[in-house]
């Protein structure tokens, strides 16, 4: 048992080979930024399968397992949806350098990490984003953990694809707030990128594209898997992984008093379809419509993607726009009766499932203790020792109240 | 066909598919034998459909493992605990208040019935479920369970059960909720006094309910989003409503097809909506004895269909329903109804407004048996002269006249486990866990899968035994943590796999 709590405190292990690696490069050229010489991994990221044509497929304990209609969704030994994965190892760490390098915005003050920072769960500690120029954003960023399973994107679930997704933060004025034109216009002033890019696509006349910017993003979010947690042991059969106070925290997780896992449901713990809770919005901020904008429809008012639990106890705060500050709030909200934080003359369409559980305060208690069970960072990818751009980094660590 | 008289029902024995001239009548009325004539070829164009049917949904074991007893005192979970997968629970007939949680493949829990005296699951209107289970081919049979405020018996994903002879009052939401799950068998339960479905199969395939008595509830038996599942020799009176098939919108599995409800006894399911507020069944008008709401393929034939003040059978598409949500994935018609021999008795005497004012649309004034809103694609009836109908105008009469050829859905082999290779299960170990920390060449966390290599050749066994318990082999590694949580033969695995991998 202890040693089985001791595997998942080492999230170090990938970050530290690409610390060696990196230094390694670093040391034996001293000249990096002007002179770049930076050569893309040519093996996968852990839990990938590197097959002769090139490509890393994904590996992992669920595939020991099927679903009813592939629909990746049921209980404890249930199959995932299928994963996004297929890409080089060399487009997988492109996507890598490009994640973390600022010059991915307009005036060079953001990069993907700044919101999506690995040591905060992919998020930020943030209620709502800070996006170019102090912009804030009217939603929270969301983990990527995971996120090659999806197939919905944004919390209104306006994307189907990565690709699709990129394009939103990208080129928006209030995030990154660059152009297509501009973005290229950096790429290829920035000396390392033309190799990187050749190394990355290498059969292809014009490497350095927006197109390849997108599918490098995209290569790199399919490999941040997170599947060894001490819940996925307990799944896979060996129940000692789990105190009884986490047992008694699943069993009211899935009990249907509750009923969190009928729409966090495990494997992935989200089904991925869009629920009107009726969360309260931070004080003094207007009601934000979701899905009801993303669908045109009313019904949907107030409705967001059911995010996954993986890794939650790493993203505080909670909610589509972080009015709950710990996930004993957040679990809360479920026990305090439908509705109760809708305000009067909103007209929502709340979801079936909430309803009035009335869960005691140990219960709730057993429910955040199961949720810390679902994390795991051990394949945590690492931070590149420098930007290609040779741009200083923009991924600083917020505070924020840990659970 | 309102000017229909009983002298037509009296002559009704008559030759297959034969039309008959009523006297004096311009009527050509097609009157239809169901005793003989071409049977529904049901829904299946899966290989495992020509399969034999089998009446159990979980196969006989070949070997028996140990039994449990448990006696009052005693929890059943700490036997759940003990049991391995082969293993029979029995338990003592006694008063016990626990959720008993199945993690585990292949266990049967048994209660114990002396003299009518059963093994009572209490909760006490304080515990949640009474029994939950994950594992595959499990059974749940002969249990008395009351006072639980969620579920009865529920389950996520487990394939192969049977909940039996269990009888089940006042548990909350659901008294039987298989979910995600394939193959499952529910017979010879009596389940009372639920405020949602007293039997509810959520996103499932496979599925057989018989025998079945369910009363006082919302929604006695329920078939939501799931497929191949057959209702029949129930009896379900005095809910909100009797059986109902269809789809919730928003669900991650987004359809429901090829249901059979036939040979039930349905009657006077007119209790008032006592339903959680939003709950999908809230929107059921007291009075209904069939719902089929955007489900497709659904047969309804043999039942008996009686006093039900709203209608006997009430076909609706989504838009037609209120507080649904939108889903974009889900079709909302209900298509291809199939409406065989029913005895219906009774029905639609008072109705609710929507469907009186569009009965009035068709001139239809007074009882109502069977009621169909919404578009609707390749739906068919016979004889339908027998009913007080609305709606069903596009109906065409359908081609076969029974589901004769159809004795039930369960899989004969049973729902089984992917086949998965040793090799293949040792890959995916080694690159879905030992990755982490152990690179092909070089340090990572521990050392590298070459030095590895070296060390065990040839010895999968003692590089099994480390694994389970590691010692510390060198002072500059961090000491590794034991993945005994992976089971023998994964373990066997992934050494085999580690010591033959290349780079």
């Amino acid at each position: 048992m202890g040693k089985a709590l001791l595997y998942n405190c080492q999230n170090g292990a990938w970050i530290s080979a690409w610390g060696v690696l990196y230094t390694g490069l670093l040391l034996v050229s001293s000249t990096f930024a002007t002179e770049p010489d930076i050569q893309l991994r040519d093996t996968c990221p852990p839990s990938f399968s590197l097959s002769d044509d090139n490509r890393c497929s994904l590996r992992h304990m669920y595939q020991l397992y099927d679903s009813l209609q592939d629909s990746g969704i049921g209980g404890l030994k249930t199959a995932l949806p299928k994963a996004r994965d297929g890409f080089s190892p060399q487009q997988i760490d492109l996507g890598r350098l490009l994640f973390f390098d600022p010059i991915l915005s307009a005036d060079n003050s953001l990069s993907c990490a700044t919101c999506h920072n690995p040591k905060q769960g992919f998020s930020d500690a943030m209620g709502r984003s800070v996006g170019i120029g102090g912009h804030v954003q009217s939603r929270s960023a969301p983990t990527l953990w995971n996120s090659t399973f999806l197939s919905s994107f944004f919390w209104d679930a306006r994307a189907s694809s990565f690709e699709e997704q990129a394009l939103g933060p990208l080129f928006s004025p209030h995030e990154m707030g660059n152009t297509p034109e501009q973005l290229m216009a950096s790429l290829n002033s920035a000396a390392a990128y033309k190799g990187l890019f050749k190394q990355a696509f290498p059969n292809q006349k014009t490497p350095l594209s927006i197109n390849n910017v997108i599918a490098s993003l995209t290569a790199f979010q399919s490999s941040l898997v997170s599947l060894n947690s001490r819940y996925d042991q307990y799944a896979h059969g060996y129940h000692q992984a789990l105190n009884d106070n986490e047992i008694a925290g699943l069993n009211v997780f899935r009990s249907f008093v509750a009923r969190c896992s009928q729409c966090h449901t495990p494997p992935l713990f989200t089904n991925q379809q869009v629920a009107v809770i009726g969360t309260p919005e931070p004080e003094g901020l207007a009601r934000d419509v979701g899905a009801e904008q993303t669908f045109n429809s009313k019904v949907l008012r107030g409705g967001f993607k059911v995010p996954t639990l993986r890794n939650i106890a790493q993203t505080a705060p909670y909610m589509h726009s972080g009015r709950f500050k710990t996930l004993r709030e957040a679990a809360e909200f479920y026990t305090g009766g439908r509705g109760h934080a809708v305000p009067k003359g909103e007209d929502l369409l709340l979801h079936w499932h909430i309803s009035e559980p009335n869960l005691t305060s140990n219960e709730i208690d057993q429910l955040v203790d199961f949720m810390k069970t679902l994390s795991d960072e051990s394949f945590t990818p690492a931070t590149p020792k420098q930007a290609p751009s040779g741009l200083p980094f923009k991924h600083m660590e917020n505070a924020h109240e840990k659970t | 066909m309102k000017k229909l008289n009983s002298l037509a029902i009296g002559l009704a024995v008559v030759t297959f598919a034969a039309g008959w001239y009523l006297g004096g009548s311009n009527d050509a009325l097609t009157i239809t034998s169901s005793a003989g004539g071409k049977s529904y070829a049901g829904g299946y164009v899966d290989e495992q459909a020509t399969e034999t049917a089998s009446n159990r949904a979980v196969k006989l074991r070949t070997t028996e493992g140990k039994t449990h007893v448990v006696n009052p005192g005693d929890l059943i979970q700490a036997a759940v605990e003990l049991a391995q997968p082969g293993d029979t629970i029995q338990v003592m007939p006694g008063t016990y208040s626990e959720t008993v949680y199945i993690d585990k493949d292949d266990i049967h829990l048994l209660g114990v019935i002396v003299e009518g005296e059963r093994a009572t699951l209490d909760g006490l209107k304080t515990l949640n479920d009474a029994i939950l289970y994950s594992g595959n081919n499990i059974i749940i049979e002969n249990f008395k369970i009351i006072d639980y405020k969620g579920n009865g018996i529920m389950s996520q994903a487990g394939n192969n059960f049977e909940i039996r002879n269990n009888l089940i009052i006042d548990t909350g939401i659901y008294g039987i909720f298989p979910q995600l799950g394939k193959n499952g068998l529910i017979e010879h339960n009596v389940v009372s006094g639920i405020a949602d479905a007293a039997i509810y199969v959520g996103m499932s395939d496979n599925i057989h309910v018989a025998y079945n008595e369910v009363f006082d509830s919302v929604a006695g038996i329920e078939i939501e989003n799931s497929r191949h599942a057959i209702v029949e020799h129930n009896h379900t009176h005095h809910n909100t409503g009797g059986i109902l098939a269809f789809i919730t919108p928003g669900l991650p599995v987004k359809d429901t097809y090829d249901v059979i409800i036939r040979n039930n006894f349905i009657m006077d399911n007119n209790t008032p909506n006592f339903g959680a507020p939003g709950s999908t069944v809230a929107g059921i008008p007291a009075g209904t004895g069939i719902l089929i709401m955007a489900a497709d393929d659904v047969v309804v034939e043999g039942n008996i269909i009686s006093n039900h003040k709203t209608a006997g059978i009430l076909i609706t598409d989504h838009g037609n329903a209120d507080n649904l949500t939108l889903d974009p994935e889900s079709d909302p018609n209900a298509d291809g109804a199939m409406i065989l021999d029913n005895v219906m008795l009774n029905n639609g005497y008072d109705t609710i407004d929507a469907v009186r004012a569009f009965a009035l649309t068709e001139l239809h004034t007074g009882d109502i048996d069977i009621f169909q809103i919404g578009p609707t694609e390749g739906s068919c009836i016979i004889n339908r002269h027998r009913y007080k109908t609305v709606g069903i105008g596009d109906f065409t009469d359908c081609d076969f006249t029974n589901t004769n050829d159809i004795e039930n859905y369960l899989l004969a082999g049973g729902a089984e486990p992917r086949v998965i290779h040793p090799s293949e299960r040792g890959e995916i170990a080694y690159l879905g866990v030992c990755t982490g920390c152990h690179a092909y060449a070089g340090r990572l966390i521990g050392p590298s899968v070459q030095e590895i290599q070296a060390l065990y050749a040839n010895r999968p066994e003692a590089l099994v035994q480390y694994i389970n318990a590691p010692t510390p082999m060198r002072t500059d590694y961090p000491e590794m943590p034991a993945q005994n949580y992976l089971d023998a033969e994964t373990q066997l695995a992934v050494a085999n796999y580690i010591l033959q991998v290349g780079n």
